[in-house]
C-alpha cells in the first residue's frame, strides 16, 4: 500500500509531470488569456524534442546550441501556423495546428527519415551534456518508499525551476498592459483593434511565447527518457487540455496543479485496479484492460469537472471562459 | 457654430467650408448587391454630424469602410488630408478617428476600469519585452488610470470600475464604449448607433455627452435612426438611402426633403392602399 501511495505522490514531481505542467502553461496563454485555439501543443513539444535531440545526436552540437535551435525551430513553427491563420476565425487555428502536429509526427518517424530522426524508433543518449551539469554527488538519494540517483534528482530540480520560472513569467506577462490588451482580444478583438492595437501582431506574439513553453516541456519530457514519435499523438494534446481544464484555464497556478493531480491519479487508479486484479478483489477485469480503464475513470472525472466546475478548480467563476 | 457649414448649397455631396473627412468614390459589392456607392462626401470639422437612412441603407456598412473594418471595392478617403484606403483599422484609431459599434463590444471579463486602460495610446507597457519590466512603464499606468478614472466619473461609472464590464447594465455598456473611445483622444468619434436599445433617461444624458465631446473640439459623426434625436443634437445631417447619399443640409431643412421622405416612407406613403377600406367593411 505504501508502495502504490508512494508511487502516485513521486508523480506530483516527476519531470514528465513538470513537462505536462509546462505544455499546459502555454496553452493557459493561448486559450484561457488569449483566446487562441490551439489543438497542436503536441506539435510544439515534437520541435523541443526533436530539435534539441537532432542537434546532439546528428549535428553534434552540445547543450546549449541545442537548446538554442529548439527555440529557432519553434518560433518558425509558430510563424508557419500563424501566419496563415490568425487572421481568420479562431476555429482556423484549430484545425491547422492539429493537422500539423499529426504531419510532424508522420514525418519523423518515416523510416526514410531515420537517420536523422530515428523513424519510428526515435532517439535516445542524447542527455549526456544535460547530466554533465549536474553538481549534486554521484550516489542512491532514499527516501520513504523512493530511491533516486543523482541524475533522477537532476532531471526534477531543473524541470521544476523552468517550469516555476516560465509561470512567473506569464504571471508578469498577464498582468502587465501587454496582458490586458491580450485579454482585451479574447474578450472581443474588433474591439481591441478599435482602440488601436495591432491584434494580428498580439496574437502571433501569444503564439510564439505559448509554443516556446511547449517547446521547453517537450526537451523536460525527453531529457530524462527517450524520444518516441508517436508519444506525439493527438493524445498528447487532448491530455494537456484534461490538465488545463482541470486546473483552470485562465490560471497560471491551475496548470501546475492540473497536472500533478492528472498523473497521480492515473497512477493510483491504475495501481490499485491492477493490484485488486492481482489479488483477486476484481474479478471483472484482466490486467490488460487496467490500463484502458483508468482513462475511462479520468475521462469521466473531467466530464464531470467541465459539468460541476467549469471553471477549473482554480478558476474565478465570473471569468468563466466556456460560456463565452 | 460657424454660420455657413456647406459651401454653396446643401445638396448631395457637396463641399463643406472645412472638411475633417473626405471620401470619394467609395464603392462595397456583396455579390451583386451594392451596399455602397458613395460619390463624394465632406464630413465638417468640429460638429456633430448625423448619418440617418432607413435599415439596410449601408450605414454602417459605410462606417466599417472608412474605420478599416472592411475593404472597398473601390474608392478613396482622406482623414485630416491623409490617405486612408488600405490602412489598417488600428492605425486608423491610432490617426484619431475612433469609432464605436452598434452591438455593444465591452470586453465583457476585463473590469471596467481595465476597459478603460485599454483604450490608451503609447503605453509602453504594451510590447512584449518592456511588459516584464515594471518601471518601464508604471507612470504611464498612473497617468492613464488618472485620466479613465477621471471619465469614468463624468461618465457616472466611476463607482463600477472594479467590477466586471459583463455586470453592467446595456445602457452602462454604451456608455463605457463610449469614454473607453476617448481614452484614445481621438479627433474624429464615429458612433454606430449610440442610442439603441437605450433608456430615455439615459439618452439624455448620452445626448450631453455627446454634445461635451463637441464642445472639447472634437468632431462627431454618428448613425443613429430616431429622428428627434438627431434633430435635438446634429448640426449637419446626411440620409443615405440604397447605398447613396441622398440628401444633406441643417437638421430642420432636411426633414422636409422629399428623397428624406421617400426612403423613410416610400414613395407612395400617402397613396390609399385599400387596407383601411377592406377593415372597414368587415
Amino acid at each position: 500500500m505504501d508502495l502504490i501511495l508512494g508511487n502516485a505522490i513521486s508523480w506530483l514531481f516527476q519531470p514528465i509531470t513538470a513537462a505536462y505542467a509546462l505544455a499546459a502553461i502555454g496553452i493557459a496563454l493561448h486559450f484561457g488569456f488569449t483566446g487562441l485555439l490551439n489543438f497542436g501543443q503536441a506539435v510544439f513539444m515534437a520541435v523541443g524534442a526533436y530539435g534539441f535531440s537532432i542537434s546532439v545526436k546528428f549535428f553534434g552540437l552540445g547543450f546549449w546550441p541545442a537548446v538554442g535551435v529548439a527555440v529557432i525551430a519553434s518560433i518558425a513553427m509558430a510563424f508557419l501556423l500563424g501566419i496563415p491563420t490568425l487572421r481568420l476565425r479562431s476555429d482556423y487555428l484549430a484545425i491547422v495546428t492539429i493537422a500539423a502536429a499529426e504531419v510532424f509526427r508522420f514525418i519523423v518517424s518515416t523510416t526514410s527519415a531515420q537517420p536523422v530522426t530515428g523513424g519510428p524508433q526515435g532517439l535516445n543518449q542524447y542527455s549526456d551534456g544535460f547530466y554533465a551539469m549536474n553538481p549534486i554527488p554521484v550516489g542512491h538519494y532514499k527516501f520513504w518508499v523512493w530511491d533516486f540517483n543523482q541524475d533522477d534528482l537532476f532531471a526534477i530540480a531543473v524541470s521544476w525551476v523552468v517550469v516555476v520560472f516560465f509561470a512567473i513569467l506569464l504571471a508578469i506577462l498577464i498582468r502587465s498592459p501587454w496582458g490586458r490588451v491580450i485579454k482585451g482580444i479574447r474578450e472581443d478583438e474588433d474591439a481591441v483593434r478599435s482602440l488601436g492595437k495591432n491584434v494580428y501582431s498580439y496574437k502571433m506574439q501569444s503564439l510564439v511565447v505559448g509554443g516556446l513553453m511547449g517547446t521547453f516541456a517537450g526537451i523536460l519530457f525527453v531529457l530524462p527518457t527517450s524520444v518516441q514519435p508517436g508519444n506525439y499523438g493527438t493524445t498528447l494534446t487532448f491530455y494537456i487540455w484534461t490538465i488545463l481544464l482541470l486546473g483552470g484555464a485562465s490560471t497560471v497556478i491551475g496548470s501546475i496543479v492540473g497536472a500533478m493531480i492528472f498523473w497521480s491519479l492515473l497512477s493510483l487508479t491504475g495501481d490499485l485496479l491492477s493490484t485488486g486484479v492481482d489479488n483477486g478483489t476484481i474479478t471483472f477485469l484482466t490486467q490488460n484492460q487496467v490500463g484502458a480503464i483508468r482513462f475511462i475513470l479520468v475521462g469521466v472525472a473531467l466530464m464531470l469537472l467541465v459539468i460541476f466546475r467549469p471553471q477549473g478548480i482554480f478558476g474565478n467563476k465570473k471569468e468563466l471562459y466556456f460560456n463565452a | 457654430m460657424p454660420s455657413q457649414i456647406a459651401i454653396g448649397a446643401a445638396v448631395p455631396g457637396c463641399a463643406k467650408v472645412d472638411p475633417i473627412l473626405i471620401a470619394d468614390n467609395v464603392r462595397r459589392q456583396f455579390g451583386g448587391n451594392v451596399a455602397v456607392d458613395v460619390e463624394h462626401v465632406e464630413i465638417p470639422r468640429g460638429l456633430i454630424t448625423a448619418l440617418i437612412g432607413p435599415n439596410g441603407a449601408g450605414k454602417t456598412t459605410f462606417f466599417n469602410l472608412l474605420t478599416g473594418f472592411d475593404q472597398p471595392n473601390s474608392g478613396d478617403w482622406t482623414f485630416d488630408g491623409v490617405k486612408l484606403a488600405g490602412v489598417p483599422a488600428f492605425k486608423v484609431a491610432r490617426m484619431g478617428m475612433v469609432r464605436t459599434f452598434q452591438l455593444t463590444k465591452s470586453l465583457n471579463m476585463i473590469t471596467v476600469m481595465e476597459n478603460m486602460r485599454l483604450g490608451a495610446q503609447r503605453q509602453p507597457g504594451e510590447s512584449l519585452l518592456r511588459a516584464l519590466i515594471k518601471p518601464l512603464w508604471k507612470r504611464n499606468e498612473e497617468e492613464i488610470t488618472a485620466r479613465a478614472a477621471e471619465l469614468l466619473t463624468r461618465f457616472k461609472l466611476d463607482t463600477k470600475s472594479d467590477d466586471f464590464a459583463a455586470s453592467l447594465s446595456g445602457g452602462q455598456r454604451k456608455l463605457l464604449e463610449m469614454a473607453r473611445a476617448l481614452m484614445t483622444q481621438p479627433r474624429l468619434v464615429m458612433l454606430d448607433e449610440p442610442m439603441a436599445g437605450v433608456n430615455p433617461a439615459l439618452t439624455q444624458s448620452l445626448l450631453e455627452h455627446i454634445r461635451g465631446l463637441k464642445n472639447e473640439g472634437m468632431t462627431v459623426l454618428f448613425v443613429e435612426h430616431d429622428m428627434h434625436m438627431v434633430r435635438n443634437i446634429s448640426d449637419w445631417v446626411i440620409v443615405m438611402a440604397e447605398g447613396k447619399i441622398v440628401a444633406e443640409g441643417p437638421p430642420n431643412e432636411v426633414m422636409k426633403n422629399p428623397a428624406v421622405i421617400d426612403a423613410y416612407l416610400g414613395a407612395h406613403h400617402d397613396t390609399d392602399l385599400g387596407t383601411d377600406k377592406q377593415a372597414k367593411g368587415n
